[in-house]
């Protein structure tokens, strides 16, 4: 019975070895088996929009791609990447880098994309990323700004106190109140949290001046709608927040690299901006009908 | 048990009393949350005391009154306080009108109920005697419904007081502030303290009731009606146990 039993199993992997290698090799000449790519997302719309852009552009090249879309947090899809259960989730430079590393202090695009190559486990890769990216922003309203001068962070010193409204992390993060504090020697500031990512409460509170600062992330369509002004951030308290795919090692060759790389390249933060807003404004679109009219309009493939 | 002994020195430690840049302080939490929820109380009495009578003491409305709280007790009070956050902007009457809303219907019930179970025959004595309808609410009626009428505002203190911890997702000042912060922050210390300190206050506030709860009941009858109960549940105990055995 062990005999037999371990027979099967080499057996098993011996087949299992075959199979991986062939599939490679068909992959490569790109004549028989199609490979299979688990594409995944976060849970909110724009990372969803993301997938579908990548998915549906493996797709157009002969790849044969399946979703698990809306998985949840980091928390639960980085162990399923690690697992090889989905292949390729989109992601953002500077938020995966401090997920795998707590201690990273990476900030400008390329420390943190060298810091994510070091941080990433052997079975992923990350591939080149775009210019496109959704990071934390400070944005104050039109009328504020002009009343007191305001286009950068560090003018935000000229005020006696700012009344400064995000989600409750920001009063630990070190790229929060402790950064604006330590980086901008922001000495006057108040804070008041609001548990909805910059979302409708928070941009509500800047409106009608409950507070004067308020972090929306800055893809977020309120800021375009609202004429927002987004304040600069010359000594660069956020870090970067490149759009980038995190792929599974055994899948990236050659092709799949340049394949996702040409979407990359094409995608700007401009483009984000106007997929959110078709996505989460009055129009309501699919976000995988967002995704086929991007590309159709990109021209790539 | 180590989380809730670090929660227990995280409320000791005297720098998290005072509100700094760093975070809101239990001082400054603790007296916007028992404001919060003194006001609230307030109002609900004022609205739900008087109806809850008039349905009780005449019988009319009470099906509308039933039908409207067992409505209001349905409403998500996250869901409202968003809404109410997003119509009105940042600030106290949100989160008032919600724990109003929370806290009429189980004072509405005490109120009716509480009248409703009185002895018909007493309340037929007092007119008989003389009395106008007034005198038997102020003189018979409210006296002997008491211990119910209390129970009503101790459930919708209770409710009240553990709910005000919610206005805190909206950056108001509250115990509450510490349970939601500390989650966004993995600091499972801080929120685990939020937690004892919400808990502590809800308990505490519902002894001090349950004691005055105890003070204005007119003794005899309170305990008539407790051995009748007693009694009643007591004939059915055996029935129910030979169900269960089969």
């Amino acid at each position: 019975m062990i005999a037999v039993g371990a027979i099967a199993a080499v057996t098993a992997v011996l087949l299992a070895g075959c199979s991986s290698s062939s599939s490679t090799l068909s992959g490569n000449s790109g004549t028989k088996a199609k490979t299979s790519i688990v594409v995944g997302s976060a849970n909110f719309s724009e990372n969803e929009i993301l997938a579908d852009i990548y998915g549906q552009a493996l797709a157009a090249n002969g790849y044969h791609v399946s979703y698990k879309l809306n998985i949840g947090a980091r928390a639960a899809y980085v162990p399923a990447l690690e697992k090889g259960e989905v292949n390729l989730i989109p992601e953002y430079s500077g938020s995966i880098l401090a997920y795998l590393s707590k201690s990273a202090t990476a900030s400008s695009s390329a420390d943190v994309k060298a810091a994510l190559d070091a941080a990433l486990p052997a079975s992923l890769k990350a591939l080149t990323p775009s210019s496109a990216a959704d990071s934390d922003s400070l944005n104050v309203t039109p009328a504020f700004a002009a009343k007191n001068g305001l286009s950068s962070i560090a003018d935000l010193s000229k005020l006696s106190t700012v009344k400064i409204a995000a989600n409750p992390e920001f009063q630990t993060r070190p790229d929060g109140i402790k950064g604006l504090q330590s980086i901008y020697g922001l000495t006057n500031l108040k804070f008041t949290a609001i548990s909805d990512g910059g979302g409708p409460a928070t941009l509500k509170a800047l409106l009608d001046g409950t507070v004067d600062v308020a972090d929306i992330y800055s893809t977020t369509p309120s800021i375009l709608a609202n004429k927002l002004v987004t304040l600069s951030d010359p000594k660069s308290l956020f870090a970067s927040q490149e759009v980038v795919p995190i792929v599974s090692s055994s899948k990236v060759d050659a092709k799949l690299t340049s394949v996702l790389n040409k979407v990359s390249a094409a995608l700007t933060t401009q483009d984000l901006l106007a997929l959110n807003t078709e996505v989460s404004g009055d129009s309501k679109t699919a976000p995988a009908d967002a995704a086929k009219a991007w590309l159709a309009k990109a021209a790539l493939f | 048990m180590n989380l809730f002994g670090a929660g227990f020195a995280w409320i000791l430690a005297p720098r998290h009393w005072v509100t700094t840049a760093e975070g809101s302080g239990i001082g400054d939490a603790l007296v916007h949350h028992l404001f919060l929820t003194a006001v609230s109380v307030l109002i609900t009495v004022v609205i739900a005391g008087p109806l809850g009578l008039y349905i009780g003491h005449t019988g009319r409305f009470r099906r509308v009154a039933i039908g409207a709280s067992n409505a209001a007790r349905a409403l998500p009070t996250l869901g409202l306080l968003s809404a109410l956050i997003l119509l009105l902007g940042i600030g106290d009457v949100p989160p008032v009108v919600v724990l109003v809303v929370l806290g009429i219907p189980p004072l509405l019930a005490g109120a009716y109920a509480g009248l409703e179970s009185l002895d018909r025959q007493t309340i037929d004595a007092a007119r008989a005697v003389g009395m106008t309808e007034f005198q038997i609410l102020r003189k018979v009626e409210i006296p002997l419904a008491a211990p119910l009428l209390l129970g009503g505002l101790r459930a919708a203190a209770l409710q009240i007081v553990a709910t005000v911890a919610l206005a805190s997702v909206f950056g108001l000042q509250s115990l509450g502030t510490f349970i939601i912060d500390g989650l966004a922050q993995a600091d499972y210390v801080k929120m685990t303290a939020g937690a004892i300190l919400v808990a502590a206050l809800a308990l505490l506030l519902d002894g001090v009731l349950a004691v005055v709860q105890r003070l204005v009941g007119p003794r005899g009858v309170s305990r008539g009606t407790d051995r009748h109960r007693t009694t009643a549940r007591d004939g059915k105990k055996p029935v129910a146990l030979t169900q269960d055995a089969h």
